[in-house]
């Protein structure tokens, strides 16, 4: 029974699957070009998988006593605990990077503290910077992962165990960790696989430089497209093998409702719980809390750019945001096979690689700065994609289910459907999915490095800049501004969803 | 007049055969055990499932082209029977128009409608901010409003206590009854069957019997319905 028409979804996946697909062939195509990796290449290959598979290492270990804690505790501001833990995911990733140099770099709170005892700085500038900010950014999206298997284990069973005295964690714990672990650490690896931005900033030299960040040099510094297509070819390899970990791993759902809840045991561990809590709250808070404490002072003096680039990333987040949800709407509402591939198709790729398809497509048409801005919101949109989906599929399939037989007796197709049972439920969904979007592609630090000119920045690509040049004032307060951009506009479209919806 | 002519329902293992007629206007209980095809009996009515074999007619005109919509048939389910985003008034025009414009005519009929099944001026209103029972009533009203002369109702009240449960069908024989409506409630109560009016049909081990007098077939019920009653 077709009851809504299916050409914009079709139409919708096709652009999608062109974006992502066209610059893979312009990739493959130029491949004739590419020659057999040089050792800096096997050596961006050996370094971009050691520093994921330890960072989804460390993530899962220091997540699993959080998310335990979490899982087995009632107290006051749980629930605000909760929220920041899914604050990294919209914190800009370069806003982030400043707070952390601000806490663990050479100049930094923890050297600070450790100096008068006589202790040795400990560095942040290369492979130990990498994997703290992954570490930083994954740990909070492990926690909700495992607290979510957690969480699924039924009250019964924790019920019985307390009344026959059985070991609860090897009972029921050790058995869902198994069943939950794997697909945490699957996504955290294909995450910091194409992690950019992290790499751009504190890694970089022979020892610290991701295949990624290989790839920006070669075709902005060196100009070596051959060289470029080799290593976009690794990545693509890198992305698919990624992909198939999760794809088998099956993911859990971190974006499920239901973290509220927490389950009553009879085990104890309290002094422990509120020891753990706290030092990751510390970790997670004490580098946000720097940037407000640094960057004010540096709000007074910003330099004059960087307000036309505040305005270049509204502009591109706007634009962005508008993409992804004119994408994600019919994709979703379709419900066809091809358009979840095509949905999802973006987590498995990486913004470099699209990037350089893009500039090899683009190159010999025009200056590729002159697109800088629309290839940043085509690419950002794309990359924003997957989550907008992901937060709409459910709520039109609850909509279906409860009321889709009742629309079905009165009548209601095609745009009255949408209209009178689908746009009310997906109010808040689409909210939630539009200040996703914005947020990210507010703070995204990706292809834009490798396509603008000088005065074309972004905000993010700025304050890179700016920290690149030791201007750590203006960066911070810089920094300050994209939070304000980057959270603002998720609250923004959040609470403009929640109001339709009311 | 509704016809099910030789008709053949398959879901699964499971297959309901029936062929029978219930005369317009005719209030008939759907009487059986668990499982038995009820609702599936009235699924394939309102368009849900496509009949393996045989067909559906009413007035002599075969609905099988027609899709749920544009059945001369008005459905109550167990639940969900008004969209919870929209107010009563909202709900009750998408009767009148599926576009949902309402017009000062139109919302003169939908307060008659609603005044009718006693909830005049609750039409700004949330379905969550009335009770059961009078979510029960406005769905009702919609019904009235439809105009379309079949309405299946596949155990809207059950979850409405006995005397509410009573209250509502005095109410659907009083209003959808005086309207001339043809009537088949899929029930699990015999005293149902007996308010509601004058027929019941018995579904059980695959097949549908043809309509009879309820009085007659409660006081003398064939086996399958005995055990199910427990006499």
């Amino acid at each position: 029974m077709r009851r809504l028409a299916g050409w914009p979804g079709a139409a919708a996946s096709g652009l999608v699957l062109a974006l992502v697909l066209a610059p893979l062939g312009a990739v493959l195509w130029r491949a004739g070009g590419a020659g057999w990796p040089e050792p800096a290449d096997w050596a961006a290959l050996r370094f971009t998988l050691w520093q994921a598979a330890l960072s989804a290492l460390l993530s899962a270990a220091l997540a699993i006593p959080v998310a335990r804690a979490l899982a087995r505790r009632r107290f006051p501001g749980r629930d605000l605990l909760v929220l920041v833990l899914g604050a990294p995911f919209i914190l800009p990733v370069i806003v982030a990077i400043l707070g952390l140099i601000a806490v663990f770099g050479r100049s930094g709170l923890l050297n600070a503290a450790l100096g008068p005892l006589g202790l040795p700085p400990l560095p942040i500038y290369g492979w130990h910077g990498v994997v703290l900010a992954h570490v930083f950014f994954n740990m909070p999206l492990a926690v909700r992962l495992i607290l979510q298997g957690w969480l699924a284990i039924p009250a019964e069973r924790f019920r019985l165990a307390a009344s026959l005295n059985a070991p609860v964690w090897r009972l029921l714990e050790v058995p869902m960790l198994a069943r939950v672990l794997p697909g945490t650490l699957a996504v955290i690896f294909l995450i910091c696989l194409t992690s950019f931005a992290v790499a751009l900033t504190l890694g970089g030299g022979p020892r610290a430089t991701t295949v990624e960040l290989a790839i920006y040099q070669a075709l902005r510094f060196d100009v070596d497209f051959g060289r470029a297509v080799t290593l976009a070819l690794i990545q693509v390899a890198l992305c698919a093998s990624g992909a198939a970990l999760v794809q088998r791993a099956r993911l859990p759902d971190a974006f499920g409702a239901g973290l509220g809840r927490s389950v009553q045991r009879w085990d104890g561990g309290h002094v422990l719980d509120a020891l753990v809590l706290g030092l990751a709250m510390l970790f997670l808070l004490s580098p946000m809390t720097m940037i407000a404490w640094r960057g004010a002072p540096g709000l007074l003096h910003l330099p004059p750019e960087v307000w036309g680039a505040a305005l270049r990333s509204l502009l591109v987040a706007l634009a962005a945001t508008a993409l992804t949800l004119a994408l994600a709407l019919p994709i979703a509402l379709w419900g066809r096979s091809l358009g979840t591939f095509a949905a999802l198709l973006p987590l498995a790729t990486s913004g470099l690689v699209t990037g350089t398809g893009l500039f090899l497509l683009v190159h010999p048409l025009i200056a590729p700065r002159l697109v800088a801005l629309p290839v940043t919101v085509l690419v950002n949109a794309a990359m924003a994609l997957p989550f907008a989906w992901r937060a709409l599929a459910p709520a039109i399939e609850a909509a279906e289910a409860g009321h889709g037989r009742l629309a079905d007796s009165m009548g209601l197709r095609g745009w009255t459907r949408l209209r009178w049972l689908l746009l009310p439920a997906l109010a808040r969904p689409l909210g939630f999915a539009a200040g996703l979007a914005a947020a990210l592609s507010a703070g995204d630090l990706g292809v834009i490095a490798l396509f603008a000119a000088g005065d074309q920045a972004t905000l993010p690509l700025m304050m890179a800049r700016l920290m690149q040049a030791y201007r750590m004032e203006a960066a911070a307060g810089a920094a300050l501004l994209l939070i304000a951009l980057s959270l603002g506009l998720f609250w923004l479209f959040d609470k403009g969803g929640r109001r339709a919806a009311a | 007049m509704l016809q099910l002519e030789d008709l053949v329902l398959a879901q699964g293992d499971f297959r309901l055969q029936a062929d029978l007629a219930v005369p317009g206007g005719g209030r008939v209980a759907v009487l059986g055990p668990s499982g038995g095809g009820k609702s599936t009996l009235l699924a394939a009515i309102a368009g849900f499932i496509a009949p393996q074999r045989g067909r559906i007619l009413w007035q002599g005109r075969d609905l099988a082209p027609l899709a749920p919509g544009a059945r001369p048939v008005s459905m109550l389910f167990q639940d969900g029977n008004l969209f919870p985003h929209l107010t009563i008034e909202r709900n009750l025009v998408l009767a009148l128009d599926p576009r949902g414009r309402l017009t000062p005519e139109r919302r003169a009929r939908i307060e008659a409608a609603l005044a009718r099944v006693g909830l005049a001026g609750f039409g700004p209103r949330r379905p969550s901010a009335l009770s059961g029972g009078q979510q029960s009533r406005a769905a009702l009203a919609r019904a009235l409003l439809s105009e379309r002369d079949l309405v299946l109702l596949d155990e809207p009240f059950a979850a409405l206590g006995p005397g509410l449960r009573a209250e509502m069908l005095d109410l659907v024989t009083e209003v959808l009854g005086a309207a001339g409506r043809t009537i088949l409630m899929v029930t699990h109560a015999p005293d149902d069957a007996l308010r509601l009016g004058d027929l019941a049909l018995v579904v059980d081990e695959g097949r549908a019997a043809a309509p009879t007098g309820v009085e007659a077939l409660l006081r003398d019920p064939p086996p399958g319905l005995r055990n199910y009653l427990g006499h």
